[in-house]
């Protein structure tokens, strides 16, 4: 009971952080308003399925290094296969891409189990094999997005009976992030595969002598990995109209924002929710670090002592808690 | 009667327990198989001047592959190392346009020490994860050091000759960088065999509950081993602006997932407890040799990385299968 307390707490006190920061943007810049909120939500939107993938792997007691290499080779699949084509292949192209990402996270996941090489070696030579076939695809940013995967993110969504200003404040991406996230976790989270996937990485071996089928399972949560980040990888040809074959700084943010969520690198604890208010958290630092006009290098650092200060405050009151 | 009892083992399982009785034979004969396969595929590449170069090149990797490796024994990693490379590179390079270059050294090497001390204190005091750690501090290193930039660009930068001389020189076939990689592969060998601390990061790695009972300060090994990881990455730095003679903002970064290959390939646990330096030293030439071989090979570059990750697997796939079924 109290750790169920502390973990929501943490939730909690993110959520309350993240509303600090929105006051603090609004002190800064009394202008901050619905539009801002959307470009924020749109810059979220890749950091937020990179942070899912990295989620899924880590509760259940792996890492995966491949994330950022994986949005990458499925950014430039989607936007070379969508060059030149017509919008109506646009709805092939979108679900092909998804595939390519199950399949390939899947195989990240069989690699561990059948080389039984540790997960941070096998998604590290994964990182390597993805990134160059991303090169192989796309040797240049380049390729094309169809329009109405475009618009998919761009505006807000009318809600009938809603005043407009209340419409503003609710960006497509925010409601795409929300919806392909929700489709997947909630049933994940509510069956008897979820469970197992907290049961693996809280402790393997009692799992596994619980019957938990605990090969299948790992496959299967590198396999959600490749997923979600194959949906960053379409979020990220969506949001930029292009595909480039290098990958962006989405692996760091991802562990980063992981640990800040409350998802412990062990596994077996934490869930999506903290992680993906977490990625909010940090994204609008640094919009609010950018709007002060302060140096965008200063602003890696800031970002990157925030990160270390919240993480070690984090491990520090946990172990206030074990004592 | 009892003689005839006895059968004779099969080849094979003698091979096999053979090579799990010594890891380090099947790594040489990789590396010489690696070799061999340049050799035919360009005959006559393989001469004195080619492995001076191969030596030159895999010294800084087997360096920065020595920290992965003594962090790793404890169950760590430190994935600062590039970062605290580029930092001492491009300090020591835009330094010393204007500072005695003693004053240079010391200064490239505070950013390593101070990176290592916040490390050391992450992981062994307030018990953060490695891997976050490490990355944390190496994104506030880049960020400084972005910054710093901009205050010296007018300065110029220049590499002082002596590191020049360390990184590039060769003398009498060897190269100069030798002077400075066999006793530091030396010391680092001794401490990890032979003292008191080296058997402290084994049995840290092993059961780091077990070490605190038994009275061990935890956080001052750890902190100790942070620091000792980061001035030897700083070291690494200068060796490596010697030998590409161009700073730059990601200088050493490329070095850094390779590293940890190395050590990997090279038999040390990622879990701790298990390795040593010997194995990391062949493998980083392994890796070295390998990205030769790719190069020649002229493939595309992305077929050429696909390989690259697909044979790091593989070999510590089959390494693993060989060290450890007994």
């Amino acid at each position: 009971m109290s750790r169920l307390l502390r973990r929501q707490g943490w939730v909690a006190g993110l959520f309350a952080l993240l509303v600090i920061l929105f006051i603090i943007t609004k002190l800064i810049q009394p202008g901050y308003g619905s539009g801002d909120f959307g470009s924020l939500a749109r810059a979220v939107l890749p950091y937020a399925f990179a942070v899912a993938a990295q989620t899924v792997v880590v509760i259940a007691g792996g890492i995966d290094l491949s994330v950022a290499a994986m949005m990458a080779l499925t950014s430039v699949t989607a936007a070379s296969m969508m060059n030149g084509a017509s919008e109506e292949y646009a709805l092939f192209v979108v679900p092909f891409v998804l595939a390519m990402g199950f399949v390939l996270g899947a195989v990240n996941g069989i690699l561990i189990i059948v080389t039984r090489v540790p997960d941070i070696v096998v998604t590290l030579a994964m990182l390597f094999v993805l990134q160059g076939a991303a090169l192989l695809v796309l040797d240049a940013p380049g390729g094309a997005v169809a329009e109405w995967l475009k618009g998919l993110i761009s505006g807000t969504v009318p809600i009938p009976g809603l005043p407009d200003a209340i419409d503003a404040w609710l960006p497509k991406a925010l409601l795409v992030l929300i919806i392909c996230l929700c489709i997947i976790w909630i049933p994940l989270r509510r069956s008897k595969l979820g469970l197992s996937i907290y049961a693996i990485g809280s402790s393997e071996l009692a799992a596994f002598r619980s019957g938990v089928p605990v090969a299948r399972t790992r496959i299967i949560a590198y396999a959600l990995s490749g997923l979600f980040a194959a949906f960053g990888g379409l979020a990220l040809t969506m949001s930029t109209g292009i595909g480039a074959p290098i990958p962006g700084p989405y692996l760091l943010a991802s562990v980063a924002a992981v640990v800040l969520g409350g998802v412990a690198l062990g596994g077996g604890k934490g869930g999506l929710l903290g992680p993906i208010v977490a990625v909010f958290v940090l994204r609008l630092v640094r919009t609010d670090l950018t709007l002060l006009a302060i140096d965008p290098n200063v602003t890696a650092i800031i970002e990157g002592a925030i990160m270390v200060a919240v993480v070690m405050f984090g491990a520090f009151i946990t172990m206030r808690g074990r004592q | 009667m009892s003689i005839s009892a006895i059968q004779p083992v099969p080849f094979g399982r003698r091979l096999k327990r053979f090579m799990a009785d010594r890891p380090l034979i099947p790594l040489i004969i990789l590396l010489v198989i690696l070799v061999v396969i340049l050799q035919v595929l360009r005959p006559g590449i393989v001469n004195e001047r080619w492995i001076a170069n191969t030596i030159k090149f895999a010294i800084p990797l087997a360096i920065l592959a020595g920290c992965q490796t003594m962090t790793m024994l404890t169950g760590g990693i430190d994935l600062s190392v590039g970062t605290v490379a580029t930092m001492s590179a491009f300090i020591m390079a835009t330094q010393v346009v204007n500072q005695d270059p003693a004053v240079a050294f010391l200064l490239a090497m505070m950013p390593a020490v101070l990176i290592g001390l916040v490390n050391g204190i992450g992981v062994g005091v307030f018990r953060v994860h490695p891997l976050i750690m490490t990355l944390g501090t190496s994104l506030i290193g880049t960020g400084c050091l972005q910054v710093y930039q901009r205050t010296v660009i007018a300065s110029g930068a220049k590499i002082p000759d002596f590191l020049a001389w360390l990184g590039t020189g060769v003398t009498y076939g060897f190269p100069n960088a030798l002077l400075l990689f066999v006793p530091l592969a030396a010391l680092i060998v001794f401490t990890l065999s032979r003292t008191g601390f080296g058997r402290l990061l084994y049995a840290v790695g092993d059961s780091e509950r077990a070490t605190r009972l038994s009275g061990v300060q935890y956080w001052q090994v750890i902190t100790a081993l942070y620091v000792i990881s980061s001035v030897l990455a700083g070291v690494t730095g200068l060796l490596y602006i010697g030998l590409i003679k161009a700073p730059s903002l990601s200088l050493a970064e490329p070095l850094v997932l390779p590293s940890v290959a190395a050590a990997v390939i090279g038999g040390t646990s990622i879990f701790g407890g298990r390795g040593g330096y010997t194995g990391t030293i062949i493998g980083a030439l392994i890796l070295t040799v390998l990205t030769t071989l790719l190069t020649i090979l002229q493939m595309p570059e992305g077929a050429r990385r696909i390989l690259f990750g697909l044979i790091v697997l593989f070999v510590t796939a089959a390494y693993l299968r060989i060290v450890e079924e007994r």
